[in-house]
């Protein structure tokens, strides 16, 4: 049975005379692993600062796991997780308080926090680490823990934004095992940014492409691919006739020096 | 009824602990900044402190200018620690990590509030390195239990009203370099126009006026009433703290306004 999870509707954001995010209207559904494509700039990450509830909409309004961005900003809270594309867990703490530390914020039972801690590591491999400083772990480790981090109350939709940028080809199928296990497991949602064709293609259940803040394709990859028409046609081709451009060609200085941040301090 | 309402209470206070705690578990794990901290309050007194009690310019009454100054430098070392406390707020917002706690269901409050009293019991040290320097110099001390819980009182608040301070700047500049070009311009004026290290009855009636504005003013008064043998206080400690207290509740509820903008 399908059941929407993340509903947004002409959901709009601007910053002065520039409109980052126009009118976007658009469901994912429960278990579903929803990707969400783009050039730099196309307004992907301040559609999930909104859903996440960092940003507040100029206009318009979204519904997770049943609540509204807007007014019910601390239900979202609770049935959400995030993993932000910069670092967010803490090189000063071990992966064990890193955890710990969120297991306590989400409210979990005081007996259960430990456990519910040692759960987490197990799932994402990490039990053998949880003693070191997070400072010390490699890319792949801090993603991993930052989805353990992100995951320790078992929202229904877990946010990423660019969840792989940074990892070499081996560390990023690993944080994709798990990310596949997450719902798999938990049934959980999983709403995601890439510039990675290859994440779209090989794991999102669904795809949308935006453009200057606006939807320009949705479907599953087989449609979006049939819908250019006869011939075959690959995600790249799909991509460059939406978004119409190809990949990486945008993104304020900020965006740029955030991302290659990221990129060093997991590389 | 009475569950609603101390429920939001009670979890405010649990998160606000929650947070103090995982910023002291990372002083437990590197405590190098609180050795190099201790320099600052050395050179005060022990340079500053002796040349000026040697000169006999400053006419601080009854008591020698080294007790007069001693509790001025610790309340200064507060300061000086906590004022810089936001250019980490910058940092964890530069990496990912305030997104991550604005996204939990913690109250922006418990955030804002959780930081200020870990940076108030970090400058603890300061209070501990004051009064060896003291003893060493023969300051008088008051050594009654209840002077020295005052203290202990007074520290952890002042240090959470400036880092809350310095958080609530954070919030506005956005950026390490214009935090530290602020951080900079306010701590001497802070400063000077307190009665740390000369007495406010020295001044000239326009930096009276200022001073008696100055917050840190009444840190150190009630400091000096509570740490030195014999001295009044010139306002009545419960002056100084209803200053300090109101000062810091505002700053955290103004805090907690500006917090959630770093996520932006």
């Amino acid at each position: 049975m399908i059941s929407p999870v993340v509903e947004i509707e002409t959901l709009t954001r601007r910053f002065g005379t520039f409109t980052a995010v126009d009118s976007l209207t658009l469901v994912a559904n429960a278990g579903e692993v929803f990707g969400l494509l783009g050039s730099n700039g196309a307004g992907k990450s301040t559609t999930i600062k909104m859903l996440t509830t960092l940003l507040p909409p100029t206009s318009g309004e979204a519904r997770v796991g049943g609540f509204s961005i807007t007014r019910q900003p601390v239900e979202v809270r609770r049935a959400i997780g995030y993993v932000p594309q910069a670092v967010s867990v803490d090189g000063s703490l071990t992966g064990y308080e890193n955890l710990l530390i969120f297991a306590k914020l989400y409210d979990i039972p005081h007996g259960e926090q430990k456990a519910r801690v040692r759960e987490q590591l197990e799932f994402v491999g990490l039990t053998a680490e949880a003693e070191r400083m997070v400072g010390q772990y490699s890319g792949g480790m801090v993603r991993r823990l930052e989805i353990a981090q992100a995951t320790i109350h078992r929202p229904r939709v877990l946010f990423l934004d660019e969840p792989t940028v940074g990892l070499d080809p081996i560390a990023r199928d690993a944080v994709w095992a798990h990310l596949i296990d997450l719902r798999t497991k938990y049934g959980t949602t999983l709403f995601l940014t890439t510039h990675y064709l290859e994440d779209a293609e090989s794991h999102c259940d669904r795809i949308a492409i935006m453009q200057h803040g606006k939807l320009a394709a949705l479907g599953t990859l087989k449609e979006l691919e049939a819908s250019l028409g006869a011939g075959s046609h690959t995600l790249d081709e799909v991509f460059v006739h939406y978004a119409g451009t190809t990949l990486d060609s945008g993104g304020s200085i900020r965006d740029v020096s955030a991302e290659r941040t990221t990129e060093q301090r997991l590389g | 009824m009475t569950t609603a309402f101390f429920h939001p209470l009670i979890s405010f206070v649990d998160k606000t602990f929650v947070i103090t705690e995982f910023e002291l578990r990372k002083l437990r794990h590197d405590f190098t900044e609180l050795i190099t901290r201790a320099l600052q309050p050395a050179l005060w007194l022990l340079i500053f402190g002796q040349v000026f009690a040697r000169s006999g310019m400053m006419h601080t009454g009854n008591i020698p200018y080294l007790d007069f100054i001693a509790p001025g430098i610790l309340a200064q070392s507060v300061l000086f620690v906590a004022i810089f406390y936001g250019i980490n707020v910058i940092w964890e917002r530069d990496l990912g990590i305030v997104q991550k706690f604005l996204v939990s269901p913690t109250p922006r409050a418990a955030l804002v509030l959780g930081k200020g009293f870990s940076a108030g019991i970090r400058t603890l040290s300061q209070a501990i390195v004051v009064y060896g320097l003291s003893l060493l110099l023969g300051v008088k001390l008051n050594w009654s239990p209840l002077a020295l819980l005052n203290v202990f009182v007074v520290v952890v608040l002042a240090a959470t009203l400036f880092s809350t301070f310095s958080l609530v700047i954070a919030c506005i500049v956005k950026t390490r370099e214009r935090f530290m070009g602020v951080g900079q311009v306010l701590t001497m004026p802070l400063f000077f126009a307190s009665n740390a290290i000369y007495p406010t009855t020295i001044m000239p009636a326009w930096l009276k006026v200022i001073s008696h504005l100055n917050p840190l003013t009444y840190v150190v008064d009630a400091l000096r009433t509570s740490m030195l043998a014999g001295s009044a206080s010139s306002f009545g400690l419960g002056l100084d703290y209803a200053v300090i207290l109101v000062t810091t509740i505002i700053l955290v509820l103004v805090g907690a306004r500006l917090y959630p903008q770093l996520g932006v």
